[in-house]
């Protein structure tokens, strides 16, 4: 069996390094969180406490309400650019996917910049209505920064599946009568869907732990990652802080699981 | 169910095209063409890559829009304006097409089911048509799970299931090897035939042409170089072009005096009947029009043979006459050296002479 053990060998990096920055801290975390006070039941208090509840289902709205944004935008503007050649494309392209390299902190600043108090937003509403709209600092800040961070990853996921997508295909639904919101659904969407999934999963396991935006906008909310953050230092729970990592991580696992269940004859 | 006109055999419809014209960034790929199909008809578009087939094919079925005002009737009735999607036309492409997502059986069924067909009904009709290409055991299965030959005649059934008006099918035998080619493409015939609808066939292979279409219309440079029977398109070529792209042509390149071309290349020589005044002519004939004779006269070929290849009942001889290259296919059984020189008679009709270019 010399090419078993040749597998075994080429996967060996990858063995020690899941083992030694994954397995290892995770297990580490485990213990811290249930050395606590409240022992085991740190991962009950998540679920009891309304402050961790209501912090856990705000963050699971928010990455839900991102990914489907972000799904949306992406899967519409990568069939527009797919097929389409314009003087411009490439420009276009790479100026959609400038925000790839801002680190969370810049896209709260923008979102801040956009809608904070004296933002672009509130200048306007206060000029014309005598109000001033600001959002920057509640969930609808963290949602639009969310959005901007990740339509660019997802864009270019679902565009290069987009392009490699057989014209004939849709020609050949079109000539059965197919309309184009029957197309979408039967012919596009399905072929895509490899790409969405993948594109969506990173979506959502971003918008789940990003931290860097929540920490410059989040005043009024506490997604998960901030109360962590919080748990750990303000309040020096390390145990809780422990227990509602590894329930971030689950939560995100079982979500990513779920959607990868396809209903049945898709 | 409702039995439409279109389903009974022989009453597809009639493609009428006038003055059909389309560039793309100022390149004309078609210039205006006229074309008439009568129902039930199979007319094959035949030509090389860029030739304007397939642009012609997209125009009919409404994938691409004409430059001008264009006017296109199935049956008398103006479709120009028709999009592809209500002009209820079938189509087959060369990448099949067929939705992985769905099933074999699913595939053949889908344009019954956006016209909202119930289920049941589906996919009785659906069974009926893959039934009619022999693949009713394989209606439940993925589209991965059938080979090439069986993916095309899935498209086939798919396409033939809304019983359209009119059939396009664009090169839908390339992707396949030689073999299958060669029998789907007598399938696929006989299929269309029986079903009496009307059919336009895109291709580049000549073979397949001549195998399929009742009518052939060769293209050349984004025009319609000739359009009839496969016997005419062959044994009477419009031009240097069609003569060369369907099958093969030979050319003598010579004087004519009083009415026969002479060529004397010292051993060598052709001494060819062609009647017509004095002038510098290029005749043509196929390989095959050639009879050995026992020696050299008039309206004879004395060449000399410079290679044989076998090819089963025939052979096919490189011939060398004053200095140009024949190319003679004979019966197998004769034989031929290589360095001999034989000589060949030539009946009249077989004789070609087209207008010299340029």
């Amino acid at each position: 069996m010399r090419t078993r053990r040749f597998d075994l060998l080429l996967i060996l990096p990858l063995a020690v390094f899941t083992l030694a920055f994954l397995i290892l801290p995770l297990a580490r975390l485990g213990v811290t969180a249930v050395e606590g006070e409240r022992g085991a039941m740190a991962f009950l208090a998540i679920l009891t406490e309304p402050r961790y509840r209501a912090s856990l289902l705000a963050t699971l709205l928010l990455a839900l309400a991102t990914t489907a944004g972000t799904l949306a935008i992406a899967t519409v503007a990568a069939q527009t650019l797919a097929n389409r050649r314009f003087p411009g494309r490439g420009l276009l392209l790479s100026l959609l996917t400038f925000p790839l390299a801002f680190p969370g902190v810049v896209v709260g600043f923008m979102v801040i910049l956009l809608g904070g108090r004296l933002g672009l937003v509130g200048g306007v509403t206060r000029a014309v209505a005598g109000t001033n709209v600001v959002f920057a600092y509640s969930l609808t800040g963290l949602f639009i920064g969310y959005l901007y961070f990740s339509v660019p990853r997802v864009l270019l996921t679902i565009l290069a599946a987009a392009e490699k997508l057989d014209p004939a295909l849709v020609e050949a639904a079109r000539s059965l009568g197919a309309g184009p919101l029957a197309i979408q659904r039967d012919v596009v969407l399905p072929a895509l869907f490899p790409a969405l999934y993948t594109g969506g999963a990173l979506c959502f396991a971003t918008a789940m732990g990003a931290f860097g935006t929540a920490f410059t906008l989040a005043t009024n909310v506490d997604v998960v990652p901030m109360l962590i953050y919080t748990e750990f230092t303000l309040a020096t729970n390390a145990a809780m802080a422990a227990a509602l990592s590894i329930a971030l991580g689950l939560i995100t696992w079982l979500a990513l699981a779920l959607a990868r269940l396809r209903p049945a004859g898709v | 169910m409702t039995q439409t006109a279109n389903a009974a055999p022989g009453t597809g419809a009639a493609i009428t095209a006038r003055a059909l014209t389309k560039s793309f960034h100022g390149t004309t790929v078609l210039h205006p063409t006229d074309l008439h199909v009568p129902a039930g008809e199979i007319l094959v578009l035949l030509g090389p890559s860029g030739c304007g087939k397939t642009t012609l094919l997209r125009l009919i079925a409404g994938l691409e829009r004409p430059d001008g005002p264009d006017m296109l009737r199935f049956d008398g009735e103006d479709v120009s304006g028709v999009p592809v999607e209500r002009r209820n036309v079938g189509m087959v492409f060369q990448s099949y097409a067929l939705f992985p997502n769905m099933t074999v059986g699913e595939n053949v069924a889908y344009g019954l089911k956006v016209r909202g067909l119930p289920s049941a009904e589906r996919r009785a009709e659906a069974g009926r048509l893959l039934a009619l290409v022999g693949l009713e055991e394989h209606a439940g299965k993925r589209i991965t799970a059938i080979s090439g030959g069986q993916r095309q005649r899935c498209a086939l059934a798919r396409a033939l299931a809304i019983k359209p008006r009119v059939l396009l099918l664009d090169e839908p035998l390339a992707a396949l090897d030689a073999v299958l080619r060669e029998r789907l493409r007598a399938e696929i015939g006989l299929l269309l035939r029986e079903f009496g609808i009307t059919a336009v066939y895109v291709t580049h292979d000549q073979a397949e042409a001549m195998a399929i279409g009742d009518r052939i219309a060769v293209m050349q440079a984004g025009r319609i170089a000739q359009i009839d029977r496969p016997e005419v398109i062959y044994h009477r070529p419009a031009n240097d072009f069609v003569a060369d792209f369907v099958g093969t042509m030979n050319r003598l390149a010579g004087p004519v005096r009083d009415g026969r071309l002479v060529l004397d290349g010292g051993d060598t020589r052709a001494d060819l009947p062609t009647g017509g005044p004095d002038r510098e002519a290029i005749l043509c004939f196929r390989p095959e029009a050639v009879r050995l004779r026992d020696g050299p006269g008039e309206g004879a070929i004395l060449a000399r043979i410079t290679a044989t290849t076998f090819f089963g009942a025939t052979q096919r001889l490189l011939a060398e006459v004053a200095g140009q290259v024949l190319r003679l296919d004979l019966p197998s059984g004769l034989t031929f050296r290589p360095g001999q020189l034989a000589a060949f008679s030539l009946e009249g009709p077989a004789l070609l002479e087209f207008p010299r270019n340029g």
